[in-house]
């Protein structure tokens, strides 16, 4: 036996009502009898896109929501043609009567207009959502031939079929709706003249300057404006208007009249049955009227003081109704809305958000202007929280701007960011305006929508959560800022998670605390680490991390456990996706001979190699080669190893300089060599990559390398560090200007050394000196501020000291089976079982 | 019934270092051998199930190994995958008298 359904009652089938009712049906389908009355004889439309009716862009049935249909297919019985006018709530009926067919919904005077015999419907609860009608500003003459209001689609019916015959018209409202009425009857073919009685346009969402720059766009589209102008009398001779009269004396000659001065809510019903009405129908939290039985939503209520009339606050409004009144969540809570729109006004976008002008006197307040292009944008921060904001004429950060408006969260220290973007090349679009489809982890492949159900229904609330359940940011890790955007976006805040500062997970530690920790207990070998620091807790995904660390701060006194090594670091060469392994021989500076060349391809033959290719750090690689080859090979080419498979110096790549080039105005070749014999093998947090170039021309990319030195005129090197042109492109910061090779010696020494001990494990020097900044870097390397530089100098001597050449291991494996192939077992069964 | 597990012996312990992993080839199987610091030995399919790559070759420790290739991890005793759906087959083995002795 079921109980028998409730009977739940809707005043109002405009776009509030209706949502409500869809929401509810999603909550508890087939709870409710549900019965609706509705003033209009349609379903229920989207009143937003009215304007576009109005211009002929959209045909009226186009903007239907709900097309009668829907209320057949969901047991919904409309009343629609009828008005609701009182709550009984004695007997717990409400009653209602038909309009008459020409008779406007939202007419005032309701019980006149009405037709026909009465309608009651008893009820268990009510839900208002009567709306609100237009608000028309005294004037004599209004009502009759040549006077609309803008709010229905009969409404822009009858506007569109009067301007056919008209020459002007007038809009009396400079509001969002009145300029939208303005822009549907230009393309009628009328002249139209826009009429506000405030000094600006859009004064909800304007401030005066870009309130004007709007007014110079609008006016250039061929709609003339007047502000501060107050109708005071609509003339009429021979019974059609010729004329409005204003305020101040003067007149404006016009064949119609628009009204779209904003809107007040509709509340007879609540006053006729005795329920609170203030501004609006007043509700509490759960969106009940006086009367428990009795809720309310959408324009015509008056929440906390407040009334509403966009459709964002409307819909949360609706949610909490339905989870109240079945009981899906009874603890539900509406607690108001903050505003902000992203709208487009005339072809103009616009985004505009909380307050227009700062109102306490520590507000920053931030602009841009520039009128050639009719671009506006302005920021209101207070207590490093955006409190309002608006952006006239380009919206690219709107995205952004409302997460954090919404959202409540601090703002960028570099408030041009939120004008314009990252200056560091970082999406400047919201990831929130991105569809689900979207992918946000190209190395993953992972789209907005995984990470979002990663966020929303797996609860994950940190940068490494979400990572952990959908692998976004595992790869090269650039997406890092989108996903704490997104978490920002869909759980409000991002929850640090201080897993994310520790150099590696297995041991809770930062680095600078970690290379404390380390230095005070002299630890000196990856499993001494984790038997002091993790609790004797040995953690795989931690051993290379600490291997490159303790090598950096013991160079030569390194405990080397080579099981802590990456293969690549075991077997000197890079591991490929079949399991074979390339081969680089170091070839200083990108200069080699005729006689090194023949050698490696003599290797190449004798070895089957089925790959030989240029590197893009002017190198020779020999791919495809067999693990138990390698060490033939480095014996038989005699050259020492390139390090093309470790975190550390890599290469530094020349220009020809100074002996054949033209241009060349330093001996970038010879420089580049003392670079590579100097630094050959220094492991670091990330691999290095250098380059040196003969002058300003660039040929071989320095301004674009972990460290480049570039050749000026006057015998000068330019030395840059921090440029990047991977998957991230950036230019190195120019760290100082010098004039030997000794001093880009000293200078790079310093700089990799301070890198090798501040950066995080696998942060590239890109990332590193862009979050230090160059600034500081230049501080502590330069003007040595914390007089460090001699101690880094010599740390860094130390490290190349301890420099041995890997490939020198061929003679010598350092364990057993380091070389080895897969080894034969042999067959030989022992007969036992239990031995 | 189970088939009695016929029993190999891979040779001396020696041959794998301590915190080291070696491939072997058994009857045209790759089988991984991983000889943990802790003093426990495992033994497990050498190939990733994702893009085969060698796991003898992965960095291993806490009784986990991290395949090389990309990173994905797999428990030693169990075979069990940090990726839903992939999961390693394992073997029984154990040291008797320095001699490693293999299951399969």
């Amino acid at each position: 036996m079921n109980p028998p359904k409730k009977k739940l009652v809707v005043v109002g089938n405009g776009m509030a009502g209706a949502r409500v009712v869809e929401e509810v049906l999603k909550r508890a389908p087939g709870r409710f009898d549900i019965t609706m009355f509705g003033a209009e004889p349609y379903g229920n439309y989207n009143r937003i896109l009215l304007s576009n009716v109005l211009n002929g862009s959209q045909s009226a049935t186009e903007i239907f929501m709900n097309p009668l249909s829907w209320y057949r297919e969901n047991g919904i019985k409309l009343h629609a043609g009828v008005r609701a006018l009182k709550i009984d709530r004695e007997r717990k009926v409400v009653t209602g009567t038909p309009l008459k067919k020409e008779a406007l919904a939202y007419a005032v005077d309701a019980a006149a207009a009405t037709d026909g015999v009465a309608v009651g419907e008893s009820y268990d609860h009510v839900i208002i959502a009567t709306g609100s009608r237009p608000f028309v500003p005294p004037m004599e003459g209004f009502g009759g031939t040549g006077t609309f209001l803008f709010r229905t689609i009969d409404d822009c019916d009858q506007i569109a079929a009067y301007a056919k015959n008209c020459k002007t018209a007038a809009v009396i409202g400079g509001g969002l709706l009145g300029l939208e009425a303005a822009r549907g009857l230009m393309t009628h073919g009328v002249k139209v003249t826009i009429l506000e009685a405030a000094p600006q346009l859009m004064v909800a969402q304007l401030d005066s300057e870009s309130g004007q720059m709007l007014r110079a766009t609008i006016e250039a589209m061929g709609i003339a404006v007047k502000c501060e102008t107050i109708t005071t009398k609509i003339v009429r001779e021979d019974g059609r208007i010729t004329r409005l009269d204003f305020k101040d004396g003067t007149s404006l000659a016009t064949d119609m009249v628009v009204v779209s001065a904003g809107i007040r809510p509709i509340t007879e019903i609540a006053t006729a049955s005795g329920l609170t009405v203030s501004k609006g129908i007043v509700c509490d939290d759960q969106m009940r009227t006086s009367d428990r039985d009795i809720f309310a939503v959408g324009e015509c209520v008056e929440h906390r003081g407040r009334l509403y009339g966009l459709v964002d606050p409307i819909w949360d409004q609706a949610k909490t109704l339905a989870d109240v009144i079945t009981g899906f969540n009874p603890q539900a809570g509406y607690l108001g809305s903050k505003l902000g729109t992203k709208l487009k006004v005339m072809g103009v976008e616009l985004a505009s958000m909380g307050e227009t002008k700062p109102s306490l006197p520590d507000d920053e307040v931030v602009v841009y202007r520039e009128p050639s292009r009719g671009v506006y944008k302005k920021l209101i921060v207070r207590d490093n929280k955006l409190v309002g904001a608006i952006l006239l004429g380009e919206t690219d950060t709107a995205g952004v701007l409302m997460q954090m408006f919404m959202g409540n969260t601090a703002v960028s220290a570099r408030r041009a960011d939120l004008l314009f973007g990252s200056s560091t090349g970082a999406p400047v679009l919201s990831v929130f305006d991105l569809p689900d489809h979207a992918q946000i982890c190209n190395c993953n492949g992972v789209s907005k929508g995984a990470i979002k159900e990663a966020i929303q229904l797996g609860k994950c609330h940190s940068v490494s959560k979400v990572a952990g359940c959908t692998k976004a940011g595992l790869g090269c890790g650039s997406c890092k800022g989108l996903v704490a955007q997104l978490i920002e976006a869909y759980a409000g805040e991002v929850t640090d998670d201080p897993s994310e500062h520790y150099y590696v997970p297995g041991v809770a530690l930062e680095k600078s605390q970690l290379v404390a920790e380390i230095r005070r207990r002299g630890l000196k070998s990856v499993s001494a680490v984790f038997r002091e620091l993790a609790g004797g807790k040995e953690c795989p995904a931690s051993k290379v991390g600490l291997a490159s660390l303790l090598k950096t701060l013991w160079a030569g006194d390194y405990d080397d456990e080579r099981d802590a090594r990456f293969i690549n670091d075991r077997v000197h060469a890079n591991i490929q996706k079949d399991g074979t392994y390339s081969v680089v021989p170091r070839i200083y500076g990108g200069v080699t001979s005729a006689a090194e060349l023949r050698r490696i391809a003599d290797v190449a033959v004798k070895y089957n190699v089925p790959l030989v290719k240029f590197t893009g750090g002017q190198r020779i690689d020999l791919l495809g080669v067999k693990k138990d080859d390698l060490p033939k090979m480095w014996k038989d080419l005699g050259i020492p190893s390139g390090h093309a498979y470790t975190k550390a110096f890599r290469t530094c790549k020349s220009c020809v300089g100074t002996d054949f080039c033209r241009y060349g105005v330093g001996d970038s070749i010879k420089l580049a060599q003392e670079i590579e014999r100097r630094f050959q093998g220094i492991e670091s947090p990330h691999k290095m990559k250098l380059a040196t170039a003969g002058c300003p021309r660039n040929c071989s990319e320095a301004y674009v390398k972990d460290i480049g030195a570039v050749a000026i005129e006057g015998g000068m090197w330019e030395i840059y560090i921090g440029g990047a042109a991977g998957g991230s492109v950036r230019k190195g910061d120019l760290l100082i200007t010098v004039k030997t090779h000794d001093e880009v010696l000293k200078y790079t020494g310093r700089f990799m050394q301070y890198y090798r001990e501040h950066g995080k494990y696998l942060e590239r020097t890109y990332h590193f000196v862009e979050r230090l900044g160059i600034e500081t870097l230049k501080k502590i390397l330069v003007e040595d501020s914390e007089g460090i530089a001699a101690r880094l100098d010599a740390d860094m001597q130390k490290a190349v000291d301890a420099y041995v050449d890997p490939w020198k291991e061929a003679e010598l494996p350092a364990y057993p089976g380091q070389f080895s192939a897969p080894e034969l077992a042999h067959a030989l069964a022992t007969a036992e079982n239990n031995g | 019934m189970s088939t009695t597990p016929t029993v190999i012996n891979l040779g001396s312990i020696e041959k794998i270092a301590a915190g080291h992993s070696r491939c072997y080839l058994v009857g045209g199987t790759e089988v991984a051998v991983f000889r943990q610091r802790d003093g426990r030995l495992f033994a497990t399919q050498n190939r990733c199930p994702h893009k085969q790559g060698p796991l003898s070759e992965g960095v291993s420790g806490g009784g986990k190994v991290i395949c090389p290739l990309h990173s994905h991890k797999f428990e030693l005793a169990t075979g069990t995958g940090s990726e839903s759906g992939e999961c390693v087959k394992v073997y029984a083995v154990r040291e008797l008298n320095g001699e490693i002795l293999l299951s399969v």
